[in-house]
């Protein structure tokens, strides 16, 4: 890593949106730790979550956008739970992704073809169709055998269905998708 | 004689590397020992009152305790005896502790040295007579050395309680450290608006005498009765007549003078009185920078002095003071922080000391309040701070904690946005120490609401870049090198003991540490006496402290004297040099090495004789060793008790 020109390079408006989006206050965090001695994914993340937090302070929107951690977050909660300033972290990780998204940043593509599988599931079907969300997912990154093994396990028990689940309210939950869609364009 | 040996276990300080109940046993074979056993606590009730049981039950008349040091529980058994009917020096005390359990593992060679150690206790206690302490008049005048907010604080205490006090000031006012301060923390209140009315007090106080422009000179004599010759030096102005006025200062054209109390921020006129609230407001010449003095022209101030005050032809003054405690109090001075070449060893104009920022805040101040870049004088918009400068640092010998820094760089950082509101203040810290009331919501005060950016980690170096300094540093928690755009970087510079304080110490005969804070007595007991009776501690000359602790310190000071002095009289050990007149063949070579002039030569029947006067002596034992003749002998500690000794452990 290069060096750091935190006068040059401290991006106000990012800490500013991020404050904004989440409801927190990013200077109550005093840099305990808690957050990342807690978390469950750390193992796989590139940066652990207490330096995001870290980063996001020091206004780095680069290197925080562009880390693949906030996209391998579970949102679990444990950090929000045990944060000694009651941040939410969570969210905040939450937001980063959304902001990621928007700046066109995916770092771990699968996780974000999952997510974009799992709402048109949600918004065709009216809740998620399992085999259709599995299809798709399969079908966008080519990961045919992910998951394969546990098949003949899950079919016998009639978990999984071939039709989409025939629920009330299918519409409403489409306008819902419609109106986010209009909403956020504004 | 019969004696009484109680071994101590001191719970398992001594028990755990010592068989205390073997040493007792050994101990009951000593000539002398009726009685011995081992004991829980011998400090503690119980233990005391076993002992008091054990004298009365045996008939016991001389009693040893093995266990702590004298320095800790000597006085403690010699009341025990007391109050069981004997002398207090028909005891004595074999420390198994300080000298056995807490430096060896080896129970057995550790159990053999106890018996040893309790074996000469007991040897010289059958050499032990009664002793009577006699009683002499003290002086109920106090000196308070060095005029800050301690000396200031112990100076009043003393004073309200009826004490005449003596305050000496090295500088031309009173004030220290905290009358060079804008605000203090964490209450941010004005420092000069809380102070000057104490110092305004100390200047109207019937009972306080303020030497300022003084040093010690010399110390004599001893607790109650001590004799200090102070200097007061040249002012070059009559102070009687003075009054503060300030035409001198507005008329000198010697304007480039030394300013000490502006951190050397800016320069002062030769003549001058360094700042409104002084006390006492009077001028002083700095003979260095006056024309008039150095090169016989000008003479302007004495032309416009409206009281004639002015004296160029003035000389040192010495005057004596006869007092019965001294309090000193001589407060702190700075790291040289110009050792440091990755802050620019002092070659960049702005990077500045913490303290040359106060005065730059300061509406007193050479800046008049307002935050200006020494280079240009231009409002600086990026302020970088930098905690720990020579502070926890081995490789200069500072390795302690200064313990305010932390505190007054959170506050300067909120100062600096209340002056400044487009200014963003950057602190690079290695951890945030801050453990008193309020002290750290305050520093979360500075980054949470007045934005303040702490960096944890170390700045490696400061470089000029157009007309900015480059500080590059390390964010620990980012894991990264960092580079901040800085326009004036303030760094928060430890404290260091006074300059002077070792001479000072030498004088009151005080000890100091390898850093030259003076010793306090107990470092949890006895924090504001000294080893020396009659000399106190208050302020940073015992170690940094801020404010509040420093006016803690100066009143427990002043209760220790008003205590002391609230005896009629002071009571003199009778551990002191006797003559034995039928020995002594008069050669004097006692009094000339007696430390303490403790000794004088009579006349006994035509003959010259040596005669000590008891209330002098301070048992120091330097006559016994210098008398060819074995003449005089300290009391307590005659040839033939310490020979008992040496007999009881060289018995092969």
């Amino acid at each position: 890593m290069g060096i750091v020109n935190i006068t040059k390079t401290y991006d106000a408006d990012f800490v500013k949106q991020v404050e904004k989006e989440s409801g927190q206050d990013m200077s109550l965090c005093y840099q305990c730790g808690n957050c990342t001695a807690g978390c469950p994914y750390t193992f796989a993340y590139d940066i652990p979550v207490s330096r995001i937090m870290r980063m996001v302070q020091a206004g780095q929107k680069d290197t925080v956008l562009k880390c693949k951690s906030i996209w391998l977050c579970a949102t679990c909660e444990s950090c929000t739970t045990r944060c000694p300033n009651n941040i939410d972290v969570a969210h905040i990780m939450d937001v980063l992704r959304h902001m990621a998204r928007r700046e066109g940043h995916a770092p771990v593509p699968t996780v974000k073809k999952f997510w974009d599988s799992f709402l048109d599931s949600v918004e065709n079907n009216g809740r998620v169709f399992e085999v259709g969300l599995l299809a798709a997912y399969v079908a966008k990154t080519g990961r045919f055998w992910t998951d394969l093994d546990l098949g003949p396990k899950v079919l016998p028990k009639g978990k999984m269905h071939f039709k989409p689940h025939e629920i009330q309210g299918k519409d409403e939950i489409k306008k819902i998708f419609k109106r986010f869609e209009e909403e956020s364009r504004k | 004689m019969k004696i009484g040996v109680f071994v101590c276990h001191c719970g398992t300080n001594i028990e755990g590397t010592v068989d205390t109940a073997a040493v007792a046993e050994a101990a009951r074979e000593f000539p002398g020992v009726v009685f011995a056993t081992d004991t829980m606590y011998a400090c503690s009730e119980p233990g005391q009152d076993e002992i008091i049981e054990a004298i009365k039950e045996h008939k016991l008349d001389g009693v040893v305790v093995a266990s702590c040091t004298p320095r800790m529980h000597e006085p403690t058994f010699r009341k025990t005896l007391e109050r069981a009917g004997l002398n207090r020096y028909l005891f004595e005390m074999a420390n198994i502790r300080e000298h056995v359990s807490w430096i060896g593992r080896d129970r057995e060679a550790n159990t053999n040295k106890s018996v040893d150690l309790v074996r000469m206790a007991a040897a010289k206690l059958l050499n032990n007579k009664p002793l009577h302490a006699k009683y002499f008049d003290m002086n109920k005048r106090v000196m308070i050395v060095g005029g800050g907010v301690a000396g200031i604080q112990a100076a009043l205490d003393c004073a309200d309680g009826g004490l005449e006090v003596i305050l000496v000031e090295k500088t031309s006012s009173i004030g220290g450290k905290m009358a060079k301060l804008d605000k203090t923390f964490p209450t941010v209140d004005c420092s000069s608006c809380i102070l000057g009315p104490r110092m305004v007090d100390v200047a109207q106080h019937p009972n306080i005498t303020l030497y300022a422009c003084a040093e010690i000179e010399e110390v004599n004599g001893y607790v109650g009765n001590f004799s200090v010759k102070v200097k007061r030096k040249a002012t070059y102005v009559d102070w009687d007549k003075c009054t503060g006025c300030g035409i001198c200062m507005e008329k000198c054209p010697s304007k480039k003078a030394d300013n000490p109390f502006d951190e050397e921020l800016g320069k002062t006129t030769a003549i001058n009185i360094p700042f409104p609230q002084a006390i006492p407001k009077k001028a002083v010449i700095d003979p260095n920078f006056c024309i008039k003095i150095k090169r016989d022209k000008c003479g302007v101030c004495a032309k416009v002095c409206p009281s004639d005050a002015i004296v160029y032809d003035q000389v040192d003054e010495f005057v004596v003071e006869e007092v019965g405690a001294v309090v000193a109090a001589t407060g702190f001075d700075l790291v040289d922080w110009t050792v440091y070449g990755e802050y620019g060893g002092g070659q960049y104009p702005d990077v500045i000391t913490s303290l040359q920022y106060e005065r730059m805040l300061s509406a007193s101040g050479p800046t008049e309040g307002h935050i200006k870049r020494p280079s240009d004088g231009k409002e600086p918009k990026n302020v970088v701070f930098i905690q720990c400068v020579g502070s926890r640092d081995k490789s200069i010998g500072r390795p302690y904690c200064s313990g305010f820094c932390c505190m007054y760089t959170a506050k300067q950082a909120i100062l600096t946005k209340d002056h400044c509101p487009d200014s963003q203040s950057y602190v690079f810290y290695m951890d945030i120490r801050s453990p008193g009331k309020m002290f750290d919501e305050f520093t979360r005060r500075a980054q949470e609401e007045y934005n303040a950016r702490y960096i944890r980690g170390r700045v490696s170096m400061i470089y000029p870049k157009g007309d900015k300094l480059v500080v590059r540093g390390a964010d620990t928690l980012m894991g990264d090198q960092v580079e901040v755009d800085a326009d004036l970087v303030v760094l928060a510079v430890g404290a260091e003991s006074a300059h002077g304080a070792s001479d000072l110490a030498k004088k009151l005969r005080i000890s100091y540490d390898a850093y030259g804070f003076f010793m306090e007595g107990h470092p949890k007991l006895k924090p504001v006496e000294t080893n020396t009776a009659g000399v106190f501690l208050a302020g940073s000359c015992q170690g940094p402290k801020d404010i509040p602790s420093s006016v803690a310190q100066g009143s427990a000071a002043a209760a220790k004297v008003l205590a002391m002095f609230a005896k009629d009289q002071l009571e003199s050990d009778p551990a002191v040099s006797v003559v034995d007149i039928k020995r002594c063949i008069g050669c004097g070579k006692c009094i000339s090495t007696c430390p303490f002039g403790a000794i004088k030569e009579v006349d006994f029947r035509g003959q010259p004789k040596a005669e000590v006067i008891e209330t002098i002596c301070q048992g120091c034992g330097i006559c016994t060793a210098t008398c060819p003749q074995g003449a005089i002998q300290l009391q307590h500690f005659t040839d033939n008790q310490i020979l008992a000794e040496v007999n009881a452990v060289c018995r092969f």
